[in-house]
């Protein structure tokens, strides 16, 4: 049953984009907004708006039973539900689907089994993904650790098979290392959790972080190609692109191909994201976890393709089927995103919840700014500092840094303090110029002072 | 009588996690840079100290409720 009446239980720049989507596609937008987000820009460009609770997400974007009365009282028919808050949450899925109300998104069963890393991994290995090889279960005796660690190659991670964190957890270059290591992290185990069982698995040093974008329709499922986000500070992606330049073309076709089937097996409906760690020592690629909702980095995957991810994930959650087929989706250029957040880089990244004064917007072939602010906006302090995502395309990787150069250079947000210098200086580093990077690349760069700090501190 | 402001917009929590005791209860002694308690600002928590001494008279506002920036959050005797 095609949407006619779509509620967005979101806030912030992932509302403002599902409302232009939905309104694109004539679709009437009903906005939830808390207490403190009453004249956010979401609030004031939808059809209708409605409070759901105070200004802690808890009792608003988190609370359930508030939005499912919401949804009862402006007569909805469609919940799109963004990133974070619930969009992965299946009590959420389940309490609309309950109602009579479509979720834009997967059903609960498949959030919930991907949710599961266990189950996760499972359903990867039985459509044929690669995973991280590790043991098949507990090992208890060294000789049966050197074993493993033959088979699933070296370096191996030793972790304890119970508990979790990081107690006990070792790395083995070599056999001779191991022999020395896994005694020693039996110990630790036993010490520590009374159960001196062991896990081994390939340790992959610096690695990538690489994902793939899929769409599906709950039959067939399609790629929009990989983005690459290895450039990470506390696992926050910082800066994200598409294509990952670091894949030659056949390991790229593999990846994908990989996603499209696990995607395929789970039946999977709406937009969803499998995350793998890339090893571009050995050239392998192996799954991580799958986000089943829309990402903050989508923009980058909609310029390289020209698909519209959020429009896409309306339409087949209203049933109808993919609008495109696989042959039809190309790859074109290279595009990057910046996220803009209200945080002072010179400051350890403390939030900065300011007041915008005046606002200059970066425009442009190529340059797109998806946000939510305007000229007079006081940024709450309740919800996370992302302000904004900087989007440029570009025929290449070299172009689309010397494109989002200018375009941080020509926006000026008065008022606020920004990640802006941080992105100005990444664009001018020569590793990253050169794509010489990986998931632990970024936290040293800050740590050996590459950004001019304020103050004492 | 001196009043604690609060550096941040944000929210106010008396504790430092919701199963431990507040960081201060009336008639403790407070010192130069003790934490009185942490406000939440854009999923970051900041320690809010006591840039005086004194004995704690109380908090001004209720554990877990929203502030302002310059708003009182606790008084000292």
């Amino acid at each position: 049953m095609a949407i006619k009446r779509l509620f967005i239980a979101n806030r912030g720049e992932i509302a403002v984009r599902i409302i232009r989507a939905a309104k694109g596609l004539g679709i009437h937008t009903i906005q939830a907004h808390s207490e403190a987000d009453a004249n956010m820009l979401a609030v004031k460009l939808a059809d209708e708006a409605v409070c759901v609770g105070a200004a802690p997400a808890k009792e608003s974007y988190l609370n359930i039973d508030a939005l499912m009365a919401a949804i009862a009282q402006t007569g909805a028919d469609a919940v799109h539900p963004g990133y974070g808050f619930l969009s992965e949450s299946p009590a959420f899925v389940r309490a609309v689907e309950a109602a009579g109300v479509t979720f834009v998104g997967p059903s609960a069963a498949t959030i919930e089994r991907m949710g599961d890393k266990v189950e996760a991994r499972k359903a990867a290995e039985a459509a044929g993904v690669p995973v991280v090889p590790g043991s098949k279960g507990r090992v208890d005796s060294v000789d049966d650790a050197a074993a493993v660690a033959a088979e699933v190659g070296y370096p191996v991670m030793i972790k304890a098979a119970a508990g979790g964190g990081g107690r006990g957890i070792r790395v083995a270059d070599t056999e001779e290392e191991l022999r020395k290591l896994a005694p020693q992290a039996q110990q630790e185990a036993a010490a520590a959790f009374g159960d001196g069982g062991l896990y081994l698995e390939r340790a992959v040093r610096s690695p990538r972080h690489i994902e793939v974008q899929i769409l599906g329709d709950g039959t067939d499922a399609v790629h929009c190609f990989e983005r690459e986000c290895s450039l990470q500070r506390r696992r926050q992606k910082v800066w994200e692109e598409a294509g990952a330049d670091c894949l030659d073309d056949e390991t790229r076709a593999t990846l994908c191909a990989s996603a499209v089937a696990l995607a395929k097996a789970t039946n999977y409906r709406g937009a969803g994201t499998l995350e793998y760690l890339y090893d571009s020592a050995t050239n392998e690629f192996f799954f991580i976890e799958m986000n089943t909702r829309i990402q903050v980095e989508h923009p980058v995957s909609e310029m390289i393709t020209g698909v519209d991810l959020v429009q896409e994930m309306i339409r087949v959650c209203g049933g109808e089927a993919l609008s495109v087929r696989q042959d039809e989706i190309v790859r074109n250029g290279h595009s990057i995103e910046v996220r803009i957040n209200a945080e002072d880089p010179a400051m350890q990244f403390m939030p900065w919840p300011g007041k915008l004064e005046a606002m200059t917007v970066p425009e442009g072939d190529g340059i797109r700014f998806d946000h939510f602010l305007y000229e007079g906006y006081q940024i709450p302090p309740f919800y996370d500092s992302l302000l904004g995502k900087v989007i440029v395309h570009a025929p290449t990787r070299n172009e689309a840094i010397e494109k989002m150069k200018a375009a941080l250079q020509g926006i000026e947000l008065k008022g606020l303090k920004t990640t802006i210098p941080l992105h100005l200086a990444l664009a001018d580093d020569p590793d990253v110029r050169a794509g010489n990077f990986h998931t632990q690349w970024l936290e040293p760069w800050l740590d050996a002072g590459n950004l001019p700090t304020g103050g004492a501190s | 009588m001196a009043d604690i402001q609060s550096p941040l917009p944000g929210t106010f929590y008396h504790k430092p996690s919701p199963e431990e005791p507040a960081f201060k209860s009336a008639g403790d002694a407070v010192a130069v840079g003790d934490v009185i308690g942490l406000v939440e600002v854009m999923k970051t928590f900041i320690e809010v100290k006591s840039e005086i001494a004194g004995s704690f008279a109380g908090y001004s506002v209720d554990d877990a409720s929203p502030v302002t920036a310059g708003q009182v959050l606790a008084t000292l005797d």
